[in-house]
């Protein structure tokens, strides 16, 4: 008997962890939709807009900003959104239907490994994207960098922390890659209407912008809004986008199923 | 550890899927070093029986244990000892061969060494190829090498070789041999007699959730009516008066040729009967009965039946 596998330590199933983790990212590369999707596209319209010559003429509206210039959270919120509600779900799913998390449970690593590895590969994809959308508005718009990175850096994990939550609930209410993509897809038109793609949060009507307020990209783009001009974030934007992570992170982990 | 302790021993074992009671007491035992076949039709409940061994489902009722361990509520202990290869359960499409087997062996204490395991089953050519451009037998030989590699115990095979041609059948049964000869404990799930009787040392039947019958292929044979009779009546004759001989236990026609499965008693009391009518047995054949026909008779027999209300 004693050549047959013993009890793993805590450091070798951290390494089992980890070579999962890097699996995954490995595998994240091998799909030209996904990385498109969360990494290229943000920066390309963000490209797109500075192409119209109205957007970068300071507008006495906006406090004498620039439309390019609120574009800027927009496109990183759109990053965000993307990677946790139409690229994540189905893959998850597409392993729970093929069999992979049923095979990962027969080893001595967590199924909830395969959650984790999934978010971390999307959240660093998006921070990736997030650079590239701001180097890219400096460099070549001169879009100013945020003026309080710190508030930036908070506001931004909570919101992606609120999406990996979402797309954990996608994934746990959808029984199949086809539902999970449905309905990322119905989530995504007016989340990207709330994270302001068509019309920037700061400049919607007072009623509307208060209720977009309170959803979780609306708060997210006020919050990355007050960051780029030097204010930390208000406690009210920070708290709602706090809460939806916290709301929907407890509900995917109570409905989720690995079989 | 004697070879009196079971491996694995299923008591009683009750396993439902909602409404469905799937598993209807379920007992059997695995002895160390066996390869054990769980046989039976499907939806008979081989496929939840062995996944409950694998601690992957919860009994009902009843009890499982691997090497004193009940698998469903010490799951870490579990897969240390079982390894899996589940029917159907694939990888992820664009992983590749030799990135599977890196990641497994990350997965545990004490790996075999991947490439000396690829190499034995087969595998070092297609280190590099994705999983999903490999062959059906390609992806079971990568399969058993994943279940494999933490030295389990005991290792679960189900359905290996559905789908595979002849020759990558034949491949994957050398290979469960040569894990068996290795000392792993194998239980394999199939619904194939041939592949039964060729590879296992012991066979559960299970039908309809219970068990139906258990021992080695050969007793198995030997307490079915299994003996195989075939001809071509000349001039031709109906069949059913053939039941009606004592011993007979099938009577069957296929293309004109009738077949009679029965005890080796019935074979010659059939010929009686057939020259009594002036019918002459053309191209006649009988055979040893194969577990395949045994199988048959014991799927088929209900379970009360007694023998003389046989057909």
């Amino acid at each position: 008997m004693t050549t047959h596998g013993r009890e793993p330590s805590a450091l070798e199933r951290s390494a089992g962890a980890r070579a999962l983790l890097w699996t995954e990212a490995r595998l994240f590369v091998r799909e030209p939709g996904a990385w498109f999707w969360v990494l290229v596209f943000p920066t390309a319209l963000l490209c797109a807009i500075a192409l119209v010559p109205s957007f970068r003429e300071p507008t006495p509206d906006l406090g004498g900003a620039r439309v390019l210039d609120l574009y800027v959270p927009v496109c990183v919120l759109l990053a965000v959104l993307v990677a946790g509600v139409q690229t994540m779900p189905p893959v998850l799913t597409s392993y729970r239907e093929r069999g992979i998390v049923t095979r990962l449970r027969t080893t001595p690593l967590s199924a909830g490994t395969l959650l984790l590895a999934q978010v971390l590969v999307h959240a660093v994809a998006v921070l990736v994207s997030v650079v590239l959308v701001l180097v890219v508005g400096r460099a070549g718009f001169g879009v100013p960098l945020p003026a309080s990175p710190l508030g930036y850096a908070v506001a931004l994990v909570l919101v992606v922390a609120a999406m990996s939550g979402l797309g954990a609930l996608v994934t746990a209410v959808s029984p199949t890659t086809k539902v999970a993509q449905a309905v990322g897809t119905s989530l995504l038109f007016p989340m990207m209407f709330t994270s302001g793609v068509w019309l920037p949060v700061q400049v919607m009507p007072q009623l509307l912008g208060q209720v977009v307020g309170y959803t979780p990209l609306g708060a997210g783009a006020q919050a990355l809004g007050d960051a780029m001009a030097g204010a930390f974030p208000s406690a009210l934007d920070l708290g709602v986008v706090a809460g939806w992570a916290v709301v929907l992170g407890v509900a995917a982990v109570r409905w989720f199923r690995w079989a | 550890m004697g070879p009196a302790v079971p491996l694995v021993e299923v008591t009683e074992l009750c396993v439902s899927h909602g409404d469905l009671e799937a598993v209807a007491g379920v007992s059997l035992t695995v002895e160390q070093g066996e390869i054990h076949g769980v046989l039976g039709p499907n939806g008979a409940g081989k496929t939840s029986t062995v996944e409950t061994v694998a601690g992957l489902r919860r009994p009902d009722s009843g009890s499982v244990r691997v090497a004193g361990i009940d698998p469903a509520a010490d799951r870490r202990a579990a897969t240390r000892l079982v390894g899996v290869q589940l029917q159907e359960a694939q990888l992820q499409p664009k992983l590749r061969v030799g990135e599977a087997l890196a990641l497994w062996s990350a997965l545990y204490a004490d790996p075999v060494p991947w490439r000396e395991l690829a190499g034995r089953l087969g595998l070092e050519g297609l280190l590099g190829r994705r999983f999903d451009r490999l062959s059906g037998g390609q992806r079971q030989r990568l399969s058993i090498a994943l279940a494999l590699l933490g030295r389990p115990t005991l290792v679960i095979l189900d359905e290996l070789t559905t789908g595979l041609d002849p020759e990558a059948r034949r491949d994957t049964w050398q290979i469960v041999r040569e894990t068996r000869d290795r000392g792993t404990t194998v239980l394999l799930v199939t619904h194939s007699m041939e592949e039964a009787q060729l590879l296992c040392d012991r066979v559960t039947v299970i039908v309809g959730g219970r068990v139906r019958a258990t021992g080695t292929p050969r007793e198995l044979v030997g307490g079915a009516d299994a003996t195989v009779m075939a001809f071509t009546p000349e001039p031709a004759l109906d069949p059913t008066e053939l039941s009606a001989v004592a011993g007979v236990a099938a009577v069957r026609c296929e293309d004109g040729r009738v077949l009679v499965t029965g005890s080796d008693e019935a074979v010659l009391l059939v010929l009686e009967r057939l020259h009594a009518r002036g019918v002459r047995p053309g191209r006649l054949r009988v055979s040893d009965g194969s577990l395949d026909q045994a199988y048959l008779d014991l799927v088929r027999r209900p379970e009360t039946a007694r023998p003389e209300e046989r057909r």
